[in-house]
């Protein structure tokens, strides 16, 4: 009878929705707002966060996940004055919902008989992950807008113009990966990657099929979270903390969330689309696997590769230095878009001449 | 006059503009310091303060203290020099006769206001007798009144930890010992400074 309610599609698809984000998607971003800070310590050779305690109890600092989360629900919720009540209210969650919609079409394991570890398997596939991140935009704009503060304002333009640039070239850069593997279903692209070059030597793997599509498309993501070295809209230095600057308490914390649920969508999308999404490479060589290994192989492959490409991100970031907004915007326009226009020319020519 | 111009050569060319060969040494860098900290924190500079106390060189102007004869007696002959010489008018004493003939007056009250002390060190140099140092290496006085921050006579010949002490020349005398207390004035009468 239970089994019978699981199993019908609304049901399954909203037991699925709340697995993959309450135990998948928040748990990682939230811990990542602590790694974040205690990473960057041991690459500046310092201690980071190690004070918040329970009678003594530290545990190098993981407590502080808590006091963040403690002091951001006791804080006022402060709204600046003429500052439109509407927007500014909902404005935060506008970011949020697009980072965790985002996990609405990726995979963590490969289907076993008609289930799957996906929440939806739709025909658009990454023409959906588009249309999301184009909703995110929203969220910077609104805070922006709404503030009535005018370093707020200007975050919020910087932000604007600079995710609708990087969206432009973000879709172009993926078309060569649409090219290669037919089909914008993300199941499709995920089950291309488990083919083979010379034999059984080398997985056909996005990132050796598609090279420069993988480095416009990182970078591309990368400026559409906001995160540096593309955090101009933020600019601490210039314009204080850009178009979130007028928030407090819970809604700042949501800003923030969003950021870290996003940083691991982009992880799992690189993973997915470049890294044979949950495909365990050369597993095929074991003939007749157990079905539960393998389905457990793949979660770890999967969730491997995404805590790597979460901690490549924020390594990144502690690398290079910002960009200046007007350099964010030359390399967008004058260097990447025609890239990622030429990766796809090319890549149209050498599948229409070997293909 | 020409102005002197110091001509930087700027990067250019292929390599600066693919960003990569820059990344890559950056990464280097920053990767290996994570790698060397992840497991040990082996780089780090830090020093957890409240717990770790960094070394204090021995002339740090810290907080006062009364340093003490042979006998464990204050040296203090309350001569007023320091209370003279203070600029912030900080100390405060008052003599009393001491039951040593040799000595004459001791310091029945010592005070001194750390508050308004400026760490000046005037009173150290001003001192005939060595009597008053700013050796204890107590760089940070915190405390939640003003009364706290009075410090008396006693206070201050006995409130500090002779390992914290910042110079490490201090002489042995100095540390406080009852006995030699007892010793020093068996037929004592009167209060003196013990």
């Amino acid at each position: 009878m239970l089994l019978e309610i699981i199993m019908i599609p609304a049901v399954l698809a909203i037991i699925k929705i709340m697995v993959i984000i309450l135990l998948f998607a928040m748990p990682l971003g939230t811990v990542l707002t602590l790694m974040e800070r205690k990473w960057s310590a041991m690459i500046q050779d310092r201690v980071g966060p190690n004070r918040a305690n329970i009678g003594g109890f530290t545990g190098h600092g993981v407590l502080h996940l808590a006091a963040d989360g403690l002091k951001s629900m006791f804080k006022e919720d402060t709204m600046p004055k003429g500052a439109d009540g509407f927007l500014y209210l909902i404005a935060p969650f506008f970011g949020l919902i697009a980072g965790v919609a985002t996990f609405a079409i990726i995979p963590l394991a490969g289907p076993i008989g008609n289930f799957t570890f996906q929440v939806t398997d739709i025909e658009p596939g990454l023409l959906f992950i588009f249309a999301i991140t184009s909703l995110s935009v929203y969220g910077a704009v609104l805070a922006g807008t709404s503030s009535n503060s005018k370093f707020a304002l200007l975050g919020g333009t910087r932000a604007s113009a600079q995710m609708i640039s990087y969206e432009v070239f973000m879709g172009l850069a993926l078309m060569g990966v649409f090219m290669v593997y037919g089909t914008t279903r993300v199941s499709g692209i995920v089950d291309g990657q488990n083919e083979y070059w010379f034999g059984n030597l080398i997985p056909m793997w996005g990132v050796f099929t598609q090279p420069l599509g993988f480095v416009l498309f990182f970078t591309a993501l990368i400026a559409e979270t906001k995160r540096a070295p593309f955090d101009a809209p933020e600019g601490e230095s210039e314009i204080v903390a850009g178009y979130f600057l007028e928030y407090s308490g819970m809604r700042w914390s949501a800003f923030m969330l969003a950021e870290y649920v996003a940083l691991v969508g982009v992880a799992s999308l690189i993973t997915t689309l470049f890294f044979g999404g949950y495909h365990v490479p050369w597993l095929h060589l074991w003939e007749n696997a157990p079905q539960w290994i393998v389905t457990i192989l793949q979660l770890l492959k999967f969730s491997i590769f995404t805590v790597f490409f979460c901690w490549f991100q924020i390594q990144l970031r502690w690398t290079v230095p910002k960009f200046r907004f007007d350099q964010t915007m030359a390399l967008g326009w004058k260097k990447l878009l025609p890239l990622s226009l030429a990766n796809m020319i090319v890549t149209a020519f050498v599948i229409l001449a070997f293909g | 006059m020409e102005l002197k111009v110091k001509q930087v050569n700027r990067l250019d060319g292929v390599r600066e503009a693919l960003y990569f060969p820059a990344l890559y040494v950056g990464f280097r860098l920053t990767v290996k310091h994570f790698w060397r900290n992840l497991f040990g924190s082996r780089d780090v500079v830090t020093i957890n303060y409240p717990e770790e106390k960094r070394h204090v060189s021995a002339r740090w102007r810290g907080r006062h203290r009364l340093t003490r004869r042979e006998n464990g007696f204050l040296s203090c002959v309350a001569c007023y020099m320091c209370e003279t010489v203070c600029p912030s008018k900080c100390i405060h004493i008052e003599a009393g006769e001491h039951p040593d003939l040799s000595v004459e007056k001791y310091p029945v009250v010592f005070n001194i206001d750390e508050l308004r002390c400026v760490f000046c060190g005037l009173c150290v140099e001003a001192c005939p007798k060595d009597a008053i140092r700013m050796d204890t290496g107590v760089i940070s006085m915190a405390y939640t009144s003003r009364q706290t921050f009075d410090f008396t006579r006693d206070l201050l010949r006995d409130n500090y930890d002779p390992k914290a002490h910042s110079n490490p020349k201090y002489e042995d005398y100095d540390l406080p010992s009852p006995s030699n207390q007892q010793e020093a004035l068996p037929n004592s009468q009167g209060v003196p400074a013990s």
